[in-house]
This record gives structure tokens, C-alpha cells and sequence, in this order.
């Protein structure tokens, strides 16, 4: 066979594979993928400028709705760091609930995550189940919040919707059902040869590349790094539940399956904690407007690993800057190095592994170096003034045609 | 209106084809879309089918707030579509902006760019409101209303 040597081929920013607009472009020689380099910021929408213009109020809203899958994770990691600056003590009552909102966020992106990772091996009965399953969580977290995705629950100095008795039984047995649904996920998982072979061995992170790539979250914990905000830096009331860190040593995208549905096992049992264990009081402490100059970090362990926020206040009531480095940042740089000799087959799984959310990474804006060579780039209408030449150039001319298709479709 | 076209018009109402893409949205609409695809909703009953190439596509389901960079690509997607096309704004950012509104980087709601068919607000629209914008947009395609634009 002759060797066509390096082809490359750009992978979005829309792709049926993905589900977010971000580009990828891959090397390959053969079937196997040489390099691969990813092209972020096409969901850039410059959130964190945004928010130096707004009052802490409005940009709890705003930072929710950098993510709609992890939106309490921003929200809450946003609101820490402001009270936190402003040496707000929030009561146990709003951290508890606080907690709630978290773990049950964690369930429907989890689910979320084993749906998609069943679609993109072509498993869509998967993808049905665990969907149909995940509309318990939604209807748990529509009961709390109000809402079914982005649930606005934190205020500064607390929470603004409290957790009746009715409501907690609704939620535990809700939590049993899903629990029921997990069991069954997790035997599927270990027991059918067609998942266990087409995940092992894919999109390799050993333990120690892992440890130099700084991966967060379920890809970090799926290399046996033991890493959890939650445990190594508790905030909110989470020295006060029991859970382990949920870890493997497969090293690979079943590695991560098992971990994320270890993790639900886990925050099932969390959830009831939280449920039983809530302490009476308040949910709120009341806030002052304007927040006294200071600067805060915050961490937070969301569903796919540690998002980290930093607020810095200059005395009036809005910031005077913030910044967000969610999860997916961190794990974005090991995905070039999962994809490399890997099949082209295994691009999609690879990828949806590290649950990637690209509405949370995309704060960076692409700066070309100078020394980085000329770059041949189209813009959109040189691309389709290229497109029509090049056809008739060979003799292809659709003008007439379209114009006579159009005519006839607007007489419909 | 000939044979020919009755038929096309029944299929293209009975089974439209929808692509989503996403040019800016915070993902909280995109999983309501998917979950409206997903068995408790089942926009599949309606013949609802959704593709990954927009050259299959008759309706896009553009959602999220167009953003700068993704402005060219979303045209070019719309212009691979095949005559006649539609557009449905998922969401409020999709219809105006919603809350990215005035950020740097956000140019506006989808009308911005393309002509919009149908608008289904909310933040993020339930899957409930998805199909019941998605049908009413069949119903009118079925009985165009006297002064209505298509495409
Ligand atoms: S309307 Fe709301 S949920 Fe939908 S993309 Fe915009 S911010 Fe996200």
C-alpha cells in the first residue's frame, strides 16, 4: 500500500461528535492519530468582563449561566468568595442545602455524562436508559429550585428556597429509585464484554502522566490520583458527611465509567446524609450591597473536577475583577495526549471521557505569536467566492439552477 | 398546488429534520434539546429526526447567544442547508441575547444573523416548550398563515 504519509483532517466546530462547538484538528497516518491539537473560544462570550460590570446580585445569574450542566458549582464557587471577602458566616442550614443542590448536580451530570459516553460507542440504548432515568433527578432538582437547569438557589449570605419535610421525602425516594437504576448501570458496566472492550486500553493517562498533566476530577481519580477538593479542602459542610474518594487503576476510559459510576453510589449516600442530618435554623444572613475591598479564592469540586474562582472586591457592589478556571481547562491538555495512537474510531469516546464542557473553558482568547509563520486563513466569503470558482472552473455552474430551485420553492 | 408538491409538503411536515448547533449557549438548553429527544419527552413521535450534517437538515435549532467567532460558521451551516429552511431560536439567549447581552464577545440573538421562523423563550426552555414550539411551527408550515415568510 503506498504511504500517503501525514493526513490532516480538522475535527468541528460543528461535528455530529461533538456536542459544542470546539475544533480539533488530527493527525493521522493511517488509522492511527499522530498528533492532535485542539482550537478553543467559540463559545467565548467574555463572561468574566461582564461580570466587573454588574452587581454581585446580577452576576450570581450571570456565572450560573457560564454552564448549564455545572451551573450551581460556578454559582456557589462565585458566592464563597464573595462572602468569604465579606466575612459573611452562612448558616449551616443554607451550606446543608447548598450541599444538596450540589450532589444531586452531580447525579444528573454523571447520568448525563454515562448517556453520551453510550452514544458515542454507539450504545444508544444506553443513552435512552439513562436519560429516562436522569428525568428523576431533574424533577428532584424542579422541586427545590423551581427550575430545571439553572437553579438560582444561592443569594449572598445563603440560600433563597428552603427544604421542607414533604420535599426531603420526595428526595429520598427519589435518591432509592436512582440508586435501584445505578445498581443495574454498574453491572452493566462490569459484565458486558462489548463496553469492557470497547473502552479498555482507550485514552490511556498513566498515573504519573496524570500527576504531570495535572488532570482534575473523574479522569485524575480514574488514574489512581486520589484527588477531591471536597475531602482535601472541605468547604461548605463536607467535613461533616462521610463518603470515600472514589478511584481506579485502569488508567483508561473505563477506568472513568467506573469512577463516575462509583461516584453516584457515593453521592447517593450523601444525599441522604444531608437529608437527615439538616439543622434547623435560618437559610440566610443578611448581606451588605456594597462588599468591602479584599480579594478571594475559591474551590469547588464539580462533576468534572476542581473549578476554581477568584473575586476580587474594591469596596463598591460590583467587582472589580473575576476569574474562572473551570475543569475542563485542566483536563484539555491531556486530551492530546489520549488521542495519540489512538484509532480515529476512538476520537469521539476519547474526547466525551473527560466529560469535556467547552461553555465552561472557553474565558482564553487565541493570541498569535508573531514568530509562529505565516497562517493562510479564508475568511467566509473568500471561502465561498474559492468554492463557486473552483466549480466553474471545471464546468460546474449551480447559479441557474439555484435560482430556478428557489423560484420554485417560494411557490409552494 | 401539484400532486408532487402535496406530497412534499405532507412529508416535509410529517418528518422534518433538525440539526442543533450551538453558537455560544451555556449548554443548558442543548441537554434540554436532547432530553426532549430522550423517552419521557419523545420528539420522535412527531417525526422529529435529529441529523448531524445540516445538509439533511430542513430546521436548525440554533441555541445560545451568537458570539463573535462562531458568527461565520453559524451562516455557513445555514447556507449548506437545502431550500426550504427554518430556524427556531432555543432559548432566551438564542431569541435576544438573554443574559450575555452588552458582553464583549456577543453579538445579539440568532435574528441577528439569520431569519428566525419560530422564537421559544425561556432559560433554558423545558423540553414541554420545545415541542410545543416545534409543532406549532408544523402546524403553520401545514396552514401557512396569509402573510407568512418562509425561509
Ligand atoms: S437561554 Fe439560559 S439556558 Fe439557554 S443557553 Fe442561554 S443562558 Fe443557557
Amino acid at each position: 500500500m503506498p504511504d500517503f504519509g501525514n493526513v490532516q483532517i480538522p475535527v468541528g466546530p460543528q461535528h455530529p461528535a461533538l456536542k459544542e462547538p470546539e475544533s480539533f484538528l488530527i493527525t493521522l497516518r493511517g488509522e492511527k492519530i499522530t498528533a492532535a491539537s485542539v482550537r478553543m473560544g467559540y463559545n467565548h462570550r467574555g463572561v468574566e468582563k461582564g461580570a466587573e460590570g454588574r452587581t454581585y446580585t446580577q452576576d450570581i445569574y450571570l456565572v450560573e449561566r457560564i454552564c448549564g450542566i455545572c451551573s450551581h458549582s460556578h454559582g456557589t464557587a462565585f458566592i464563597q468568595a464573595v462572602e468569604e471577602i465579606a466575612g459573611l458566616d452562612v448558616p449551616r442550614r443554607a451550606k446543608y442545602i447548598r450541599m444538596l443542590v450540589g450532589e444531586l448536580e452531580r447525579v444528573h451530570s454523571h447520568l448525563l455524562w454515562l448517556g453520551v459516553a453510550g452514544h458515542e460507542i454507539g450504545f444508544d440504548t444506553l443513552l435512552m436508559y439513562s436519560w429516562r432515568d436522569r428525568e428523576v433527578v431533574m424533577d428532584l432538582l424542579a422541586a427545590v429550585s423551581g427550575n430545571r437547569v439553572h437553579y438560582s438557589m444561592n443569594t449572598v449570605g445563603g440560600v433563597r428556597r428552603d427544604v421542607d419535610s414533604a420535599l426531603a421525602e420526595t428526595i429520598l425516594k427519589g435518591v432509592d429509585r436512582l440508586e435501584e437504576q445505578t445498581k443495574y448501570y454498574i453491572q452493566v458496566c462490569s459484565e458486558e464484554t462489548t463496553v469492557i472492550k470497547r473502552l479498555s486500553g482507550v485514552g490511556v493517562v498513566t498515573h504519573e502522566d496524570a500527576l504531570r498533566l495535572l488532570v482534575v476530577g473523574p479522569t485524575a481519580r480514574a488514574s489512581g490520583v486520589a484527588r477531591d477538593i471536597r475531602k482535601d479542602d472541605p468547604y461548605l459542610a463536607y467535613d461533616e458527611l462521610d463518603f470515600k474518594i472514589v478511584t481506579s487503576d485502569h488508567c483508561d476510559v473505563y477506568g472513568r465509567t467506573l469512577v463516575r459510576l462509583g461516584e453516584l453510589m457515593e453521592s447517593y449516600s450523601m444525599i441522604r446524609q444531608i437529608v437527615k442530618n439538616m439543622p434547623d435554623g435560618p437559610i440566610t444572613v443578611k448581606a451588605p450591597r456594597k462588599i468591602p475591598a479584599g480579594e478571594a479564592l475559591s474551590r469547588y469540586e464539580a462533576p468534572r473536577g476542581e473549578d476554581v474562582h477568584y473575586v476580587k472586591a474594591n469596596g463598591t457592589e460590583k467587582p472589580e475583577r473575576v476569574k474562572v478556571r473551570a475543569p475542563t481547562l485542566a483536563n484539555l491538555q491531556a486530551v492530546s495526549h489520549m488521542l495519540r495512537d489512538n484509532n480515529l474510531a476512538d476520537m469521539p469516546i476519547v474526547i466525551a471521557a473527560i466529560d469535556p464542557c467547552f461553555s465552561c473553558t472557553d474565558r482564553a482568547v487565541e493570541i498569535d505569536r508573531a514568530d509562529s509563520g505565516p497562517r493562510d486563513r479564508m475568511d467566509w466569503g473568500r471561502l465561498r467566492a474559492h468554492g463557486i470558482d473552483f466549480y466553474r472552473s471545471r464546468g460546474v455552474d449551480f447559479t441557474e439552477l439555484n435560482r430556478s430551485l428557489t423560484r420554485r420553492m417560494k411557490k409552494l | 398546488m401539484g400532486a408532487i408538491q402535496r406530497i412534499v409538503q405532507w412529508s416535509r411536515v410529517k418528518s422534518p429534520w433538525v440539526i442543533h448547533f450551538n453558537s455560544g449557549a451555556c449548554n443548558g438548553c442543548d441537554i434540554e434539546i436532547v432530553a426532549s429527544l430522550t423517552p419521557r419527552y419523545d420528539l420522535e413521535r412527531f417525526g422529529v429526526l435529529l441529523k448531524g450534517t445540516p445538509r439533511h437538515a430542513d430546521v436548525l435549532l440554533a441555541s445560545g447567544p451568537v458570539t463573535r467567532q462562531i458568527e461565520d460558521r453559524l451562516l455557513r451551516i445555514y447556507e449548506q442547508m437545502a431550500e426550504p429552511k427554518f430556524v427556531v431560536a432555543v432559548g432566551t439567549c438564542a431569541c435576544t441575547g438573554g443574559v450575555f447581552q452588552g458582553l464583549y464577545n456577543v453579538k445579539g440573538g440568532i435574528d441577528r444573523i439569520l431569519p428566525v421562523s419560530a422564537y421559544i423563550p425561556g432559560c433554558p426552555v423545558t423540553p414541554n416548550a420545545i415541542i410545543d414550539g416545534v409543532v406549532k411551527l408544523l402546524a403553520s408550515l401545514e396552514n401557512p398563515p396569509k402573510k407568512a415568510s418562509a425561509g
